[in-house]
């Protein structure tokens, strides 16, 4: 039992925390979320060259060969620096569905831009009738002798927009709830018959919704064995909660190091608001919900990286207690800074609103606990 | 970072487990299985099975006949323990008045009071709280006044668990009122219980059971040799024995070991009825519960392995007290509404082991359900309530 980091580990840990200290205050975050891609170029650049976006592919596909232990270091002080740079869509989601599952070819063509930074990914399995049921999926994939005609419709594509390169699920065979006959395609952001309506999401960041009718693409544009794609989108979607968890524990953590500050300072009736028991009671509630949320992120982390049983159970221990714990650290927030909680200004406003959008991904905590309650 | 025990851990968890299986008194898991309450004489045969293994004193060093387990032997330990559904162990000698005595007191102390500690020949109580003093503890008024080489002590301690079977009581009294702070002028002294003038008053908990007392002393003569440490320094003293206490605080083993048994309750079928297992509200609560103390066992795993590597232990050790208990309670709410009817018979002479079996209320130990639910109502009061935890916390690692 070591919940030490190996050298490896810390200097990785330390080089984000560095580069969020030095290079990337809330003014300059709120300047890359206002930007038309809602993100800088530039910093994508600058992830790329130290490496970050390397960590979870093998070395032969020209990474660090690195695990889950490695991503939620990096998405926990992702989170505390609230970055906007869509590191979870391009590394994580899109990059993990290439890496588990595409030939040599596919690889040779994409993930060295991916890794360089160089090129913008998403994964487009959501559809407007699925929340989180990852085998209901809707669209078709028609084979004929020149390849696939897709058809569907992909909702609130995370990073859609920018992508240049898009992985789109759709059905080869089976119902729509079925869980044969899902197989993923590669499909240029350009491609034609793509209708693609970026917006911007609550949590500063960008998503699309994403149609397409009788989009061709070739035979070898189908990504991993067709028909059978669903483990594969699991087991991404898994990594991609225990990222965003950990992203939502760096979230909680610095929410509640910013609220017991205020109380410090702020004054009202001659003294600090933070003598007030009430709400002194309130902030050990919060550090609680934060130590408890990192203990089960550890436990979850730790369960997938050696692969052992019980890790998708773990996992919804994790995304269930991130919701509900998440929800009350930052209600919590933004009620003990008053007013100015409740003000655009404040980060303390954009962290609850990224807490929440996480709450509403891969799953809510209802739909967590209804898997764990059998 | 690494999820697993060692090899040598696992080993010795397993060395432990065997003896359990293998050797633990029958007679008292078949008493444990059925939920009755366990007699003095049961517990002390228990405590002296775990003494001849070597395994009474978990937390003392080796040189007072302790383990000398490290700080992840005695969590595993007492993992084990939980899992044979041990009856806990005692613990104001061992837990508490030992580690004091072996701490701060002199030589003939501990010669005097150690080994009957270790091998549970001697019952000890606490003398903490009393009737007008409970989370305020420095407020205690009971009072010793030096006459010679004894001190005479006049007061009333009150919550003292199990008094009506102890030989022996350790105290907290104001020595000197003369203080600028209250803490100041406390000290830590040993009392015979069988000296003139102390006596015993039972206080019937809520439900139904003799399980705590209020302590007299009326002149009691107590002989200066049994001051542990300095006069004045028993706050000190009395809050290192709080330390001492944090072993398992969280009741986390236990509190596995009931969630266990709950969800195969939850599984079966009684006389053909739909099992609890399909019943979503329920089911959805004890997830919910699973969640938390998942947590709390890395929380405390966290603690451990802190501890273990020398250092401090983080802000996490401090929320361990008071979780812990929220989720022992919330654990007796799930029993409680599986329990549906049965939760209401109340016959507490059927959890006497020489009941007749046949005519016990109920299907299993859903009858103990609201007993516990009630009595353990205790758990956020006692220690330092739940309230005082959290004003600790703000105080000390908010910085509030």
């Amino acid at each position: 039992m070591d919940f030490s980091l190996s050298e490896e580990q810390q200097m990785l840990e330390d080089s984000v925390a560095k580069y969020l200290s030095n290079d990337y205050d809330f003014d300059t975050r709120q300047r890359y979320s206002g930007s038309p891609k809602g993100y800088s170029d530039e910093v994508w650049k600058q992830f790329a060259e130290l490496g970050w976006t390397a960590v979870p592919f093998s070395e032969a596909d020209g990474g660090f060969g690195y695990g889950p232990v490695e991503i939620m270091l990096m998405m926990r002080l992702f989170g505390r620096g609230l970055v906007v740079e869509p590191y979870l869509a391009n590394v994580v989601l899109a990059g993990g569905a290439l890496r588990r599952s595409g030939s040599d070819a596919q690889k040779a063509e994409w993930l060295g831009g991916l890794i360089a930074g160089e090129t913008q990914a998403a994964l487009a399995h959501i559809e407007p009738q699925s929340r989180y049921e990852l085998d209901n999926v809707a669209s078709t994939a028609v084979a004929d002798d020149q390849g696939y005609l897709l058809s569907g419709h992909k909702a609130v594509v995370l990073n859609g927009g920018n992508a240049d390169l898009l992985i789109v699920s759709a059905r080869t065979s089976g119902g729509q709830n079925d869980a044969d006959g899902i197989s993923l395609f590669l499909v240029p952001g350009d491609a034609d018959g793509l209708t693609v309506r970026r917006y911007a999401t609550v949590d500063g960041q960008q998503a699309a919704e994403i149609e397409f009718d009788n989009l061709r693409v070739a035979a070898d544009a189908c990504l991993g064995e067709p028909g059978q794609a669903l483990p594969v989108i699991r087991s991404v979607f898994d990594e991609a909660t225990l990222a965003v968890c950990a992203e939502a524990v760096g979230i909680m953590q610095v929410m509640t190091e910013k609220t017991v500050e205020y109380s410090k300072s702020r004054v009202q009736f001659g003294v600090p608001i933070g003598s007030f028991q009430a709400l002194q009671h309130r902030m050990v509630d919060m550090l609680t919900a934060c130590e408890q949320s990192y203990s089960l992120l550890l436990w979850a982390t730790m369960l997938a990286a050696d692969g052992q049983e019980g890790t998708a159970h773990a996992i919804s221990s994790l995304k269930y207690q991130i919701g509900t714990a998440g929800k009350k650290v930052g209600q919590e927030a933004v009620q003990i800074h008053g007013g100015m909680g409740v003000t655009w200004e404040l980060d303390i406003a954009h962290y609850f609103k990224r807490l929440t959008a996480i709450g509403q991904l891969f799953g809510n905590a209802d739909f967590h606990l209804d898997r764990l309650a059998v | 970072m690494n999820l697993t025990f060692s090899q040598e851990e696992l080993e010795f968890r397993d060395q432990i487990r065997r003896v359990f299986e293998n050797e633990f008194p029958d007679d008292i898991r078949v008493q444990r299985d059925s939920g009755v309450t366990i007699s003095p004489d049961d517990q002390v045969r228990f405590q002296k099975w775990l003494f001849e293994r070597g395994w009474s004193a978990v937390n003392w060093p080796k040189e007072y006949g302790g383990t000398g387990w490290t700080p992840v032997q005695k969590y595993l330990f007492m993992q084990e323990l939980a899992e044979v559904n041990a009856p806990d162990i005692v613990p104001f000698g061992l837990s508490m008045v030992g580690p004091v005595i072996y701490t701060f007191g002199n030589d003939d102390q501990k010669q005097r009071f150690l080994p009957d500690i270790l091998e549970s020949n001697v019952w000890w109580c606490q003398g903490y709280s009393e009737p007008g003093s409970g989370s305020d503890l420095a407020s205690l008024k009971t009072r010793a006044d030096l006459d010679g080489d004894h001190y005479v002590v006049n007061g009333t301690k009150t919550w003292t668990t199990l008094a009506q079977h102890a030989d022996w009581i350790f105290c907290l009294v104001r020595t000197n009122s003369d203080v600028a702070r209250r803490q100041e002028g406390i000290s830590f002294v040993l009392v015979d219980m069988n000296s003139p003038g102390v006596s015993v008053k039972p206080i019937i908990t809520i439900e139904g059971e003799h399980e705590v007392n209020e302590v007299h002393f009326e002149d009691v003569r107590v002989p200066v040799t049994n001051l542990v440490g300095e006069e004045g320094k028993g706050w000190t003293y009395g809050k290192v024995l709080l330390q001492h206490e944090r072993t398992n605080i969280a009741a986390v083993h236990h509190s596995k070991f009931r969630l266990r048994r709950l969800r195969e309750q939850a599984e079966r079928s009684v006389r053909g009825a739909t099992p609890l297992v399909q019943n979503p509200s329920f089911m959805r609560k004890l997830a919910a519960v699973e969640v938390e103390l998942k947590a709390l066992e890395f929380t405390e795993l966290r603690t451990l392995a802190a501890v273990s590597a020398g250092k401090a232990p983080g802000p996490e050790s401090s929320i361990l007290k008071f979780v812990g208990t929220e989720i022992q309670q919330a654990i007796d709410e799930l029993y409680v509404d599986a329990a549906g009817y049965y939760a209401l018979p109340f016959v507490p002479e059927q959890y006497a082991p020489d009941f007749a079996r046949d005519e016990r209320i109920g299907e299993g130990n859903e009858t103990r359900a609201s007993s516990r639910y009630f009595n353990f109502r205790k758990a956020s009061i006692y220690g330092g309530s739940n309230e005082i935890q959290k004003n600790i916390v703000a105080k000390h690692v908010l910085g509030l």
